[in-house]
């Protein structure tokens, strides 16, 4: 392995100016000669049988190219873990904002307009709109096929269940006998929307060969492509997918948007096609944030030593499958917390409705998990009259333990984590200060709440192409789209602390299926993790070419050569005596051996869950993922008990990053996320009537401002290296977004002396609880 | 077009070049920039005037890009993201963004720097509070607004101190 010294430093992101100036283009940017445009009739009914469609006044109107109905295309379906999907709806329609019918012509009005002409006659069914409605023994099923859909999983499902799961350790029944303390709940979570600043969008053309090229704002070319090809029933050859730049994703993105639409449009009329979701659309017909209803029960000993902990989930995932069976499996994963937790049961739940579907959201199934877990370690230091740092600190892991089933967690710094929070927020003395300060005469008090923060960031498979280029810089593939978290620059980085060349050496290649390698998505915090492991076994392969080439120029054996900094091989210990990679390259593609090529390929693998250990029955695999980062959050809440209104003023986020590649991104991170995780505590919520989505506008629906945002955020990177890893590092995408709820409702408790158990904590919700309360 | 099609010249400057276009009674300035001029630097977050994405200046005041009519700018000064060599201000505000790590995913970029740049003109030298204030109306999802707060602060710092205009 190289010297990766320059790693670390912070640095602009690659492509910072041309955003910054107007010059990056994103998916809507991108235009064609003779382009089309696309638009997208939504269901107006939550669940009913189509009977009929009249497209022709539609067709009829001036500049219309074409009109497609779910009779029009093929009866494929598709889906990443259940194929329950289809790019328009075919015979049912299961929520308002489907997807029934797509127009293309010659620009965007004229087909918004030809939309609004299609008539769809519908026959309307019962609904489901809630869990609890759709687990009713009568309940109107939504996917009466369900059990004919291909499945990637051991999929255990009745009625409209997609999925159903137990995760149990140690024997939880006989342990409550020993617990000198109990502390249940319930716990809610909202349906939460992205919110990428970057509406969804898709431009797709045809060339004539029967193949299809679609760009898109995805997070994975490659299941877009994978998707397109199974909706369409064309081999994956046929298929390309691009990435211009991305305005965001958080989860969702990553499975299809309008990229399908827009590749049937333009197989229909042999034209290129843009289809643009307006806000209102994306937020209609796109995704959120799984609902979750999780009860929880913990017991421990009077000294704060956890002995068992139960619980049950029941989530909403909507009207098709996406994610929600991983998003429920991760649930009952990390229910526990980081915690030593000897006997424990988890079972799960998640439901079919008639809603826009769920799915993954920064922090999938965790940031839920989390907020029950976190919050009941406070309510059970409550309970013991422990200090809530003491008591996690008394519970969590240490090294040489490992997860469920022996599944492997590396350094297990949740213990560091929650002592940086501690000694930078000065959390004991400003806790016992807040404490007994008496309320301000405007009514407000301010409170202090911790959360411990665990995720894993090594998932699935990638693989990276590097080639040295004559002039002595390399071209990077490796098939990873930055949505904007800047994984390109971090690529750069990792590359060119490999090859110790400057990073303006290092050319990064858009993501692109027919020019990049493998990359099976950005997603799951994995990006950097598991592009470092490619990156270090390519510019290696790369490094062991390059080495004969220069022991030939300098007329002396391989074993006496080294890298040395700025794109050189020297004599080892006479770094005057060099040949540039140039010198080596030209002579590899004109002379000898040919262009030098790297290679990397790796799939993350541990063993499967030991089942003497652990019994996980309904689960995905949890062998593909793992490599465990830890952290720790502590906000400080002001709360108004005139009004109920909550504000977090001031926050410390304390991460386990490894190794930090760019530290300016990394703090970008941990910022960002935490202010999301803000938004998920106090403001956002998708909120249905019926069926109907009845704030789907940001008018309607809060995501937090500048004003929002807590004055200091202190983003503390911690680094020990990732034993696993060649550069030490670790995922930091979500992990920042998961503890800010329950250490917003701990601080809250702190504060007013109130429990909120459910998401948001609104004004409204505060002030019940503080009238409930008394003064 | 179809829909709408009658039109009307309109004429107006846009980083400093003179435009005239041809645009109908319900087309958004937007609309004009984005698909007319190809000046797509503006971006388009939600066309209700909430998100701030689309913010242009017009003669120096933060206005909606989605909002206004394109005939209602007739005569005006139009800035946008792309007129950074034409004007001083803004292209401090873009450098200081790219140093800071402002830009993450860049969407709500071009808005930001417009509305920060407008504050700077109208008050080259503001306090925290006072940005955190301004840029209130320009939503980013990915940044947690803290170092977008360090740029505009970062820029002001490099901008010559002069009288506030107002």
């Amino acid at each position: 392995m190289s010297q990766v010294s320059e790693l670390g430093a912070s640095m602009p992101r690659l492509e910072a100016s041309a955003k910054a100036t107007g010059v990056a283009r994103y998916t809507a940017d991108l235009a064609f000669p003779n382009m089309l445009h696309g638009a997208v009739l939504m269901s107006t009914s939550a669940h009913a049988r189509i009977k009929s469609y009249d497209v022709s006044a539609a067709r009829a109107l001036p500049g219309v190219r074409a009109v497609m109905t779910g009779a029009d295309i093929p009866r494929k379906r598709f889906g990443l873990m259940i194929a329950d999907e289809t790019a328009l709806a075919i015979d049912k329609v299961r929520y308002i904002g489907e997807p029934v019918a797509a127009v293309a012509a010659i620009d965007r009005e004229t087909a918004l307009a030809a939309a609004e002409l299609i008539q769809v006659e519908y026959e309307d069914l019962p609904g489901v709109f809630t869990p609890d409605e759709a687990m009713m023994p009568d309940a109107a099923i939504v996917h009466e096929t369900f059990a004919a859909y291909p499945k990637n999983f051991d999929c255990i499902a009745d009625g409209n269940a997609i999925s159903i799961a137990q995760v149990l350790s140690g024997d939880p029944d006989e342990a409550w006998a020993e617990a000198d303390v109990v502390v249940e709940g319930v716990y809610e979570t909202q349906a939460q929307y992205h919110a990428y600043m970057e509406p969804v969008a898709a431009v797709a053309d045809v060339d004539g060969l029967g193949r299809v090229t679609v760009w898109s704002s995805t997070q994975s070319v490659f299941r877009t492509q994978i998707c397109i090809a199974e909706a369409l029933d064309l081999p994956r050859a046929k298929v390309r997918s691009i990435s211009p730049y991305v305005g965001g994703g958080f989860g969702g993105k990553s499975e299809p948007g309008v990229q399908i639409i827009a590749a049937l449009l333009a197989r229909e009329t042999g034209r290129a096609v843009k289809v643009v979701l307006s806000r209102q659309e994306d937020m209609m017909m796109m995704r959120s944030r799984h609902p979750a209803r999780i009860h929880l029960k913990t017991g421990a000993r009077r000294d704060g030593t956890i002995l068992v902990r139960t619980g049950s989930v029941v989530m909403d995932g909507g009207a098709y499958a996406d994610d929600s069976p991983a998003a429920m499996h991760m649930v009952l994963h990390f229910l526990r917390g980081p915690y030593r937790v000897p006997h424990l049961r988890f079972d799960g739940r998640v439901l079919y409705t008639n809603k826009l579907r769920a799915a993954a959201f920064r922090g999938v199934g965790n940031a839920q998990a989390t907020f029950a877990c976190e919050s009941q370690i406070d309510e059970l230091a409550r309970k013991l009259s422990l200090d809530p740092i003491d008591l996690r600190l008394r519970n969590v892991l240490q090294q040489g333990d490992s997860w469920l089933g022996k599944h492997p967690i590396g350094s297990a710094s949740i213990g560091e984590c929650l002592q940086r929070v501690r000694s930078e927020s000065n959390w004991d003395a400003r806790r016992a200060a807040l404490a007994e300060a008496p309320t301000s005469k405007s009514g407000k008090r301010r409170g202090l709440g911790v959360s411990s923060v665990v995720y894993t960031c090594a998932y699935l498979s990638t693989s990276a192409i590097v080639r040295l280029l004559d002039d002595g810089t390399v071209t990077i593939a490796t098939g990873a789209v930055d949505i904007g978290q800047g994984s390109d620059t971090a690529i750069a980085q990792m590359c060119a602390a490999a090859l110790r060349l400057p990073v303006d050496s290092v050319n990064i290649v858009q993501a692109d299926t027919d020019a990049t390698p493998f990359n099976s998505g950005t997603n799951a915090s994995r990006i950097t993790y598991m592009l470092g492991q490619v990156i270090a076994q390519a510019t290696d392969d790369i490094v062991s070419q390059l080495f004969p080439h220069a022991a030939e120029l300098l007329e002396c054996s391989v074993e006496d050569v080294e890298l040395v900094p700025g794109g050189r091989v020297a004599i080892k210990g006479v770094k005057e005596r060099f040949v540039s990679f140039a010198d080596c390259s030209r002579r590899a593609h004109f002379k000898a051996g040919g262009p030098i090529i790297g290679r990397g390929s790796y799939v993350f693998r541990v063993e499967e869950p030991d089942t003497e250990l652990t019994i996980n029955k309904g689960m995905m695999s949890l062998a593909a993922i793992g490599t465990y980062v830890f952290g720790a959050q502590v906000v400080e809440t002001e709360v108004d008990e005139v009004t109920g209104k909550v504000e977090v003023v001031e926050a410390w986020s304390a991460h386990d990053v490894g190794r930090a590649v760019n530290r300016q991104a990394v703090e970008g991170q941990i910022e960002g996320g935490l202010v999301q995780g803000i938004g998920f505590a106090l403001m956002e919520e998708l909120v249905w009537s019926d069926g109907q989505l009845t704030n789907p506008s940001f008018m309607d629906y809060k995501i937090p401002c500048s004003l929002d945002a807590p004055e200091n955020i202190h983003a503390i990177v911690i680094e020990n290296p990732e034993p696993t890893h060649p550069f030490g590092v670790k995922g930091i995408g979500e992990p920042p977004v998961i503890g800010i709820a329950p250490a917003v409702g701990n601080a809250v408790e702190h504060a007013v002396n109130v429990r909120v158990r459910q998401l948001p904590i609104t004004s409204e919700r505060v002030l019940r609880c503080l009238l409930d309360r008394g003064s | 077009m179809t829909i709408n099609a009658r039109t009307t010249l309109t004429s107006f400057v846009v980083n400093g070049d003179p435009q005239e276009v041809s645009v109908t009674g319900a087309q958004t300035l937007l609309n004009v920039l984005r698909e007319d001029l190809h000046l797509t630097g503006t971006k388009c977050g939600c066309n209700q005037g909430i998100c701030g994405a689309c913010t242009v200046l017009c003669d120096g005041m933060p206005i909606r890009a989605c909002l206004a009519l394109a005939m209602v700018v007739d005569g005006r000064d139009i800035l946008t993201v792309e007129g950074g060599k034409t004007d001083p201000v803004l292209s401090v505000v873009q450098q200081a963004f790219v140093e800071t790590g402002a830009v993450q995913c860049g969407f709500c970029t071009s808005g930001m720097i417009m509305s920060a740049t407008a504050l700077l003109m109208r008050k080259p030298s503001p306090d925290r509070q006072e940005i955190r204030e301004e840029l209130s109306g320009n939503l980013c999802r990915c940044t947690g607004y803290a170092k977008i707060l360090d740029a505009v602060a970062l820029a002001a710092s490099r901008l010559p101190i002069q009288e506030s205009a107002t």
